[in-house]
């Protein structure tokens, strides 16, 4: 089906932001942050595909040869490992408020009280 | 959840998922790419970089900017990680006495496992990080293993190295930020070089690992940031659970 | 002197890697002053860029890389009068920041200098910048950058729930942002603005476009804070640091804004431009939602910093309704309420920074009469209160008037009223809570136990007795900022000329694919008769609601019932600022849901 990964991209999309709508546990809420992530990303590299396409690496391919688009393998490329750090952070923030409300769940650690 | 949380959730989900998927079904089929991006830049690295590595010459060249861009999230993140994780005034560790009785009861084959694994991964990593242009590979990806070789040897029960890392952790921010102000130079060596922010102004080459004019460079730079940020963020992370809260 | 836009960036950025490279060689007074340079430096480059640019369109190439076959195959700059304008702005912005961190701000040097310096590289990046995924790389920069200021308090409770609101609202804005890139990039081949926008006007309106115009520009409203994705707004910077509150309103919110006028002039208008009146609606609208919802709320809060968070809000709804509008008179009334209404805010923050540092408490009953000894500050904060209700005929009324008679041009006559309405609401909220601490009138009264009672971490170490000049100057600098940009007579003509180059759709294709358009100067309107009446009237309604806050449970009969009856109609809204992270996101899920509906029927 030629639309099959655009459906799969919806779902992660949705299923990650169910997980961070519902989520009882900061550090399951950061997850599913990453799952909408990879929404993203499945997203922005479906629609660079060609069919019957290669790599577009040319080291044992000859130069002229169809290859999937490299411009989407470039940005998702840099995203990943620097999504990661941004995880990190976010986790680090976590790990704080577990200290300071000795709890990790999102509901009860509210301060803001309107 | 609340009432009012799912039912507003419920709405908005069916919407938003909904509506992604409708407008993305509407595009070309899988496998129907066609626009001409892609394709001129992947047939273009060749001749004009006589680098193989498409993927790594839009990142490092073409969209050298972006990665610039990316590259400072990523030391941002760091700093942010170090600033939020700092010692407050009043709070101890426990720190080496239980590292080292953790360490004791892990099993002696995974710690050997562990030692082992690590020399060959950070021969992988330079091997990564220095063809990044010709195989896949480069700089994110080896900066990545490299932390993976520390973190294997901690999980594999030298938790000590951790703690190592954390006392000597000036050479690993030293070499982090080295990383980023390398990148930003070699944009600075385009302006000051070649006229452009960013020109690559070292010569192309014709085949082998000095091909790709600063790529090679660019490559180095980013595996020594990203190796050295992801060192300094378990660091951190390990120092926490150090100090005696359970998560 | 094109390279100055590149380096406007590349060097806060370069200096930030080095200031953590010699860190431990490096005095906090040493780390102050290069990062106070740094920003001063960039502010210079981009001044310098606005003055070169004039109306024109400048396109820097990053690598050299021009475009071959019509395909842009690299990054570039495009910078004219309004994103060299705004980035100046947002580094002069930063420069009054950190001179107001200097000596006495408690914060962990040169860590806090670099999360700076990187914050305003991603802000200025933002604002030159012609690529899409460009835009989004200085998005993200920005937003972590502030992340990990506004959760700089790790010892306040509520410091760190409002850096995890902040931070999780704004990731998903960011996904939603990277997915509509995703799905144009797919539609037109296109990264680059220009060559997006010659694409999308030969291939004109369809489903994809609806929709990735739906989650870009979802995504930066977010960013923004318009009503229903901001409830993260008010938790955010009722916590973070001063300084960095000064920036935040002053500058980042803006920034969000400036991205959907960005993406409509230069691409979007393309496909979307027979629908403008669609799209118009439903950007006013929000903008009108926003600006009344955030001033009933500035009027409810103790916490001083919330206050503002709540006025900032409104705000950002009077600058989408400038940008909504679509028109060139909309943007650029827009661009002068964005410049002199920046200082104000500033320079409110600034003031309550002040109080924080002397008295260490931010919430208005608790302060009760204990600013009595601060003349000055108090004086500066009622300036801004009024300021902020549009008196004329200073910079922010000027800003709104060029707003309002663009309305009434596109027919939008009800608009003005109901801005006036919400500056009025706002004033009235600063003008209540400066008399009640800074003079101690009305009754110290009640005693919510809110987010004001919470003993806040010091900001600042010592020094409580006197105000430093290193906070009091960057509020007099503000202040003179914000008079200015009214009194200056050239303002509004190169507000007006800037606008007509950023909204001109094919001179930008022109520019990007080698020739640049000429385009002259042009003349703007001065307020009309009704445009005072309108100031005057909000400068007042400011004023009168300000005394009934203050008194009117004494003096005024049926004021306690009346109020009784609005506390009461308010109390379902408050409620709706639970503080929980899982109500904002559904919130979000709901408001782009509605976004997307709406638009849709502009394929109707």
């Amino acid at each position: 089906m030629s639309v099959y990964p655009y459906i799969v991209a919806a779902w992660l999309l949705g299923a990650g932001l169910y997980g961070v709508m519902s989520s009882r546990n900061y550090v399951h809420l950061i997850i599913c942050l990453t799952v909408m992530q990879a929404s993203t990303y499945v997203l922005l590299l479906s629609v660079g595909y060609v069919s019957h396409g290669k790599a577009p690496i040319f080291a044992d391919i000859p130069t002229n040869s169809t290859v999937v688009d490299p411009v989407v393998q470039a940005l998702t490329l840099t995203d990943v490992v620097v999504e990661a750090t941004v995880v990190a952070l976010l986790l680090a923030l976590v790990v704080q408020a577990n200290k300071r409300f000795n709890t990790v769940d999102p509901d009860a650690m509210t301060r803001m009280r309107e | 959840m609340t009432r009012g949380r799912s039912v507003t959730a419920l709405i908005g989900l069916v919407l938003l998922v909904g509506g992604l998927a409708w407008g993305a079904t509407g595009l070309y089929g899988f496998g129907h790419y066609h626009a001409s991006y892609g394709r001129i830049v992947a047939h273009a690295s060749v001749p004009d970089r006589s680098a193989t590595n498409s993927v790594v010459v839009t990142a490092f060249d073409y969209r050298a900017f972006d990665t610039l861009g990316e590259e400072f999230i990523l030391f941002v993140s760091v700093v942010g990680v170090l600033v939020l994780l700092r010692r407050l005034r009043g709070e101890s560790g426990r720190d080496e006495e239980n590292v080292a009785e953790e360490d004791r009861r892990a099993s002696e084959s995974t710690r050997w496992i562990g030692l082992a694994a690590a020399g060959p991964l950070v021969v992988v990593t330079v091997y990564i990080v220095v063809h990044g242009q010709l195989t896949p590979g480069g700089g994110f990806q080896g900066g990545v293993i490299l932390m993976s070789a520390i973190a294997f040897v901690a999980v594999g029960g030298e938790s000590m190295v951790l703690l190592r890392l954390r006392r000597t952790s000036r050479w690993v921010e030293m070499a982090e930020s080295a990383g980023a102000a390398g990148f930003a130079m070699i944009g600075f060596g385009g302006l000051i070089a070649a006229g452009v922010f960013f020109q690559n102004f070292l010569p192309k080459g014709t085949s082998g690992l000095l091909t790709g004019g600063v790529i090679p460079l660019a490559n180095i730079a980013v595996g020594l940031e990203v190796g050295g940020a992801l060192l300094m963020v378990i660091a951190e992370l390990f120092d926490q659970r150090l100090r005696g809260r359970r998560l | 002197m094109n390279q100055l836009a590149p380096l406007a960036v590349a060097v806060p950025l370069l200096g930030a890697a080095l200031l953590v490279l010699g860190h431990s060689l490096v005095p906090r007074i040493a780390a102050e002053l290069l990062a106070l340079g740094l920003a001063a430096a960039s502010t210079v480059m981009t001044t310098l860029l606005l003055i070169h640019v004039g109306h024109g369109l400048t396109i820097y190439w990053f690598g050299g890389w021009h475009p071959r076959e019509g395909v842009a195959i690299g990054i570039d700059f495009a910078v004219s009068a309004i994103g060299a304008g705004l980035a100046a702005f947002v580094s002069s912005l930063m420069v009054l920041a950190l001179v107001f961190s200097i000596r006495y701000l408690d914060v962990r040097h040169p860590y806090y200098q670099v999360m700076m310096l990187t914050f305003m590289a991603g802000m200025v990046g933002f604002c030159l910048s012609g690529d899409l995924f460009n835009m989004f790389v200085m998005f993200e920069l920005m937003s972590v950058a502030a992340v990990a200021l506004v959760g700089y308090k790790i010892s306040e409770g509520a410091a760190l729930e409002g850096g995890l609101n902040f931070a999780v609202i704004n990731t998903i804005g960011a996904f939603l942002f990277l997915l509509g890139i995703a799905l144009i990039y797919a539609h037109t081949g296109a990264l680059n603005l220009g060559q997006m926008g010659a694409s999308l006007r030969r291939s004109g309106d369809d489903r994809v476009v609806v929709v990735a115009f739906t989650l870009i520009v979802g995504a930066l409203l977010i960013k923004a804070a318009v009503v229903p994705f901001h409830f993260w707004l008010a938790d955010a910077y009722a916590v973070a640091l001063t300084p960095v509150c000064l920036l935040l309103a002053g500058a980042m919110s803006e920034l969000g804004i400036y991205g959907v006028g960005q993406v409509w002039f230069t691409a979007f208008q393309g496909a979307l431009g027979s629908h403008l009146h669609v799209v118009r609606a439903i950007l006013v609208g929000a903008g009108l939602l926003t600006a009344l919802w955030g001033g009933a709320m500035a009027l409810t809060e103790d916490h001083l910093k919330r206050l503002l968070a709540f006025v900032t809000i409104s705000f950002v709804g009077v600058f989408l309704i400038g940008v909504g509008l679509l028109s060139e008179d909309g943007v650029a009334g827009t661009a002068v309420y964005v410049l002199a209404d920046g200082f104000a805010k500033a320079l409110l923050f600034a003031c309550v920074g002040i109080l924080q540092h002397r008295l260490g408490k931010v919430g208005q009953h608790r302060l009760h009469g204990r600013g009595r000894s601060m003349v000055a500050t108090g004086v500066l904060f009622t300036a801004g209160g009024l300021l902020i209700a549009t008196v004329p005929p200073f910079g922010p009324f000027l800003g709104k008037a060029m707003i309002d008679d663009a309305a009434i041009k596109a027919g939008y006559g009800f608009v003005p009223p109901l801005v006036a309405l919400a500056s009025g609401l706002c004033g009235a909220a600063v003008l209540a809570a400066g008399a009640r601490v800074f003079c101690g009138w009305g009754d110290p009264g009640r005693d919510a136990p809110d987010l004001a009672d919470e003993d806040t971490e010091p900001e600042t170490r010592e020094g409580q007795t006197r105000t430093p000049a290193t906070m009091f100057g960057p509020a007099l600098v503000l202040l003179a900022g914000a008079v200015a940009c009214g009194v200056w007579s050239g303002l509004p003509g190169l507000a007006a000329s800037a606008a007509h180059r950023f909204t001109d759709f094919p001179g930008y294709h022109a520019a990007v694919f080698g020739t640049a358009r000429h385009l002259g100067s042009v003349k703007s309107s001065s307020p009309q008769w009704f445009d005072y009446l309108y100031g005057a009237a909000a400068t007042a309604l400011a004023i009168v609601l300000a005394g009934l806050e203050l008194w009117g449970e004494r003096g005024v009969p049926g004021w306690k019932r009346a109020s009784a009856a609005v506390a009461a109609a308010m109390g379902p809204i408050r409620s709706l600022h639970s503080g929980r992270v899982g109500d904002y996101t559904a919130a979000l899920a709901l408001g782009i849901g509605v976004l997307g509906v709406l638009l849709a029927a502009t394929l109707v």
